[in-house]
């Protein structure tokens, strides 16, 4: 078992919406699909955006891509042309969930 | 019918480059050119432009744009698709009518598609028992009614292809949504029927990949060291054929990247739940695509299956929804992030001290440089400066502009370091407020229309 950031081999984009984001996240291979499957809970998203998202995390799989998609409510100071936030579109979230490490068996 | 049809895609949003539409012109084959101009928040612009200009409230930089283009647009028949009309159609049209006769091209065909605005209709759409309920959150529009500055069904692919059956090489919309402004020429090309939820799905596909613009072809992309020659990226290009597989790609020569991961990337672009995208043509799986490499910066899309739409069209309506502003100062070290928090605390201490106060949600105090984006994530103790930025929303504009007042005087009456106020005293402005909704389908027609110069 060793700890890897996500950001050594997944790729991520992320975008508004409504007053949530989405994190989309994707690997190259089916041993790496599955390892995110299982290391990437809503739980373990949650705790990991606890400082930027206020709201529920939902997950979604599109095996097809070897993605996972988060949504990701209130996590936007407002969302659209209400936030005062830099970020106010979630453009950086993507790569915030990169930046989180995993155990690689 | 053709067996091939390429759409290029010039343009995300209102804002992006204008090499965009003026390389894919230029630099290789193309039938058609698809150019996004709106937002959310584009609309409610347009709507306060129109209300002062009854002749303006479209994107003027489309006409400006295609002044550009359209000698070679005219020369080599390729076919414009824009949401450019904005809540005006009617005017954009007779701005590029007159700037085709300026440019001596007397037969040009501009088409129109018109009846997404319902701004007007409010009032006549509730009594009929339309509920434009808020999408997120299930408010009843009552709570902002009086304060809508726009309101705008998104419209699909078919009024698209009406318009280009009905001749038009220039096809001006208001809110088209972004992937009609591809699947519409799919449908026209190849002959689609409302019943193929298949091939609509795919086209829905093919417009969410390109809609961004550069966005699939290697921009913003998380390898972003892979990618060869930014300056000169090559914006999508999207290689139809008429079974609803479809190649996305780019000119041959220009910079960018197309692989399966630009693509993949993209199709989690302001994705929902993957397995039911909702568009106004069809419901489409975008998990039921395979996705394969078949070339340098080629990659194809097959297999992709559909069903139905729902019997709504999306809605989205704006409304004023009080004021903000924000201010920033440059804080140098040593002691940056301690130094900006006290800033802060001296701002708002100081406006308390005139009256002037905010509730916690309505501030915003953000140490740009300290790790602000990824907050809680990835944070800098000690950084050798940041950027203080403050700002605050409310109802009241004096209080806002009050605040705005109030960041300057910190460079010779806070800590030592303060520098970097540029841009002058910043001003309240209106926040608009964004109002999804849900609109029966039987309540929405669009109109089409083409004129020659």
């Amino acid at each position: 078992m060793r700890k890897q950031k996500l950001r050594e081999f997944a790729f991520a984009r992320s975008g508004d919406k409504g007053d949530g984001s989405n994190v989309g996240i994707f690997v190259r291979t089916t041993a790496d699909y599955e390892l995110i499957k299982r290391a990437l809970t809503v739980d373990v998203v949650k705790r990991h955006f606890r400082a930027i998202c206020k709201g529920e995390v939902t997950r979604y799989e599109a095996p097809n891509m070897l993605a996972l998609n988060f949504l990701l409510r209130d996590s936007l100071g407002g969302g659209g042309s209400e936030s005062l936030k830099t970020d106010a579109q979630g453009k950086t979230h993507g790569l915030a969930l990169l930046e989180l490490e995993i155990d690689r068996p | 019918m053709r067996d091939k049809v390429l759409i290029g895609y010039g343009q995300g949003f209102w804002g992006d480059s204008i090499l965009g539409p003026v390389r894919l012109v230029r630099e290789g084959p193309l039938d058609y050119l698809a150019l996004d101009y709106l937002a959310e928040v584009t609309m409610s612009i347009m709507q306060k432009l129109k209300g002062r200009n009854p002749r303006s409230g479209y994107a003027t930089d489309f006409v400006t744009m295609l002044g550009r283009i359209l000698p070679d647009v005219h020369k080599k028949g390729i076919k414009v698709i824009a949401n450019a009309g904005g809540v005006n159609p009617a005017a954009c049209l007779d701005a590029v009518l007159d700037l085709a006769r300026k440019q001596g091209l007397e037969g040009l065909k501009v088409g129109i598609i018109e009846g997404d605005d319902i701004l007007l209709r409010i009032p006549e759409l509730l009594q009929s028992g339309e509920k434009l309920l808020n999408m997120d959150d299930g408010r009843p529009l009552a709570a902002v009614q009086d304060r809508l500055l726009s309101a705008n069904v998104y419209i699909g692919a078919f009024a698209i292809a009406e318009c280009l059956a009905a001749g038009a090489q220039i096809v001006i919309g208001g809110r088209l949504t972004d992937p009609a402004l591809v699947a519409g020429p799919m449908i026209h090309e190849f002959g689609w029927q409302p019943t193929d939820h298949d091939k609509l799905a795919a086209g829905t596909m093919a417009g969410h990949i390109a809609e961004c613009g550069a966005q699939c072809t290697g921009g913003n992309f998380t390898d972003w060291r892979k990618v060869e020659d930014f300056v000169r990226i090559g914006y999508p290009v999207i290689e139809a054929s008429p079974d609803g597989t479809f190649v996305v790609t780019k000119h041959d020569g220009t910079g960018g990247l197309v692989t399966r991961e630009t693509v993949i990337s993209q199709l989690l672009y302001e994705m929902g739940d993957p397995r039911r995208y909702l568009g106004p043509d069809c419901t489409a799986d975008f998990t039921s695509a395979r996705i394969d490499e078949v070339g340098k910066h080629r990659v194809r899309l097959s297999g992709i299956k559909g069903g139905p739409p729902t019997d709504t069209y999306k809605v989205s309506l704006s409304y004023r929804n009080g004021f903000k502003t924000t201010g920033q100062l440059v804080i140098s070290g040593p002691d940056a992030v301690q130094k900006a928090k006290l800033c802060a605390d001296i701002v708002f201490g100081r406006l308390a001290l005139d009256g002037c106060t905010f509730a916690e949600h309505e501030k915003l105090v953000e140490l740009v440089g300290s790790g602000v984006c990824h907050a809680g994530i990835v944070e800098s103790k000690d950084p050798p400066e940041v950027v203080l930025r403050l700002g605050v929303k409310c109802d009241d504009e004096d209080k806002v502009d009050r605040f705005g007042m109030e960041i300057v005087p910190l460079v010779t009456s806070g800590p030592p370091g303060v520098t970097g106020f540029a841009g002058g005293r910043p001003k309240a402005t209106d926040i608009v407020g964004y109002w999804p909704a849900l609109v029966g389908k039987s309540k929405v027609r669009t109109r089409v229309r083409v004129e020659v110069p």
